[in-house]
This record gives structure tokens, sequence and C-alpha cells, in this order.
């Protein structure tokens, strides 16, 4: 793993998977798309910040983008470092990040129907 | 001025690439172009703009030679 290090006793890693429903809707399958070099720079900038603020050694995320089927993995991040709080806290704050900040927008596509997430409030 | 789009926004617009005969001289003025030309952006939780692959304040110059993007509510992860 990409996190690996000797000097790590704790990897925490966070995998986002799709979801087959949102409320009471039955979601058939995603379609991720991204404005691709500044998701890259922010998802950076994300773990960099997430590096100076807690203890940890390594943090990484990847995204995936176009179709994806419900249970298959959109979103990994791996966090490492000599103790576990440290990298339990920072996984959880780069994803957060991440959902707020990097340019990926995700379309449920329901029978019958297709819809961006979160674009109207 | 060359504008890309990208999800919904790009619904809205009806095209990835918008050109803007009459450049808008910054951030704010090209906010107010999109919702004056394509109203149903009022309807969105929030509208953004990146400038060279920043996100850019409502104060910030445009000039042709930037790379310009609207980037309405993001939904990754």
């Amino acid at each position: 793993m990409l996190v690996q290090d000797p000097a790590c006793g704790g990897q925490v890693v966070f995998a986002g998977a799709v979801r087959n429903h949102t409320g009471d809707r039955k979601v058939l399958y995603l379609d991720f798309e991204s404005y691709e070099p500044m998701a890259k720079k922010v998802m950076q900038e994300i773990c960099n910040h997430a590096l100076e603020k807690w203890p940890i050694r390594h943090a990484v995320c990847h995204h995936r983008l176009g179709k994806l089927e419900i249970s298959e993995l959109a979103v990994v991040i791996a966090v490492s470092s000599p103790h576990r709080k440290a990298a339990f806290e920072a996984c959880e704050f780069i994803i957060d990040e991440l959902k707020k900040k990097v340019p990926i927008w995700k379309k449920e596509i329901f029978k019958g129907g297709e819809e961006w997430v979160s674009a109207r409030p | 001025m060359k504008v890309i789009a990208f999800g919904i926004a790009k619904e809205i617009i009806g095209q990835q690439y918008l050109n803007l005969e009459e450049a808008p001289s910054n951030v704010l003025e090209l906010k107010k172009h999109l919702l004056e030309h394509y109203p149903e952006f009022m309807e969105l939780a929030s509208l953004r703009i990146a400038v060279n692959e920043a996100y850019a304040e409502d104060g910030h110059p445009l000039n042709e030679s930037d790379e310009i993007v609207i980037i309405p509510p993001v939904s990754g992860g």
C-alpha cells in the first residue's frame, strides 16, 4: 500500500462505495465527471493540509470517474501515522474536504430519471 | 472569451463551451452575465468560478488567456 511505512503503526483506509438508494429512490448507477487538472490539485492540497495539521506520515486519495455500478468504489483515501488516532481524524478530514472542494460531479441515474447530486438546495 | 462548463452547468448552458463576445472584467461580472442569460443558475445551491485551476473570488480579474471554468455545486465522494 502507498502509505506503508515501518514508522507507522496505524493505516486507516476510507472507501466510498456506490449506494443503491437515495432516500426512498432506487439508484441504478452513478456517472461521475470532473475538471480533472484542478481536481488533482485540490486533492493534493487537501492531503498536504492534513499532513500539516496532524502527526501523520502519509496521505493519499484517489477518485474514479465515469459510470460506476452499485457497490463499486468511487473514492479511496489512505492515511498512515505512528499512532492510529491521528490517522482516523485526518482520514475523516480528507473525505469531508473532498466533498466540499474537489471539482467532481456525481449524477444519479434512477429508473425513469436522473439528477446531479446536491446541485439544488 | 471562452468559458468551460461542467456537470449541471453544462446542461443549463446547453454545451460545454461558452464563447463570450464581450469579455467580463472580473469573476463577479461573469456571474452576473450567467445569471442574466441563464436564470436557471439562480436555482443552484452555489455558483463558483475557477480561474487557471483554482477557485477565484468575485473581484478576481479575467483575461483572454485565462482558463475560466464554471463550478456548480460539487458532489464527489
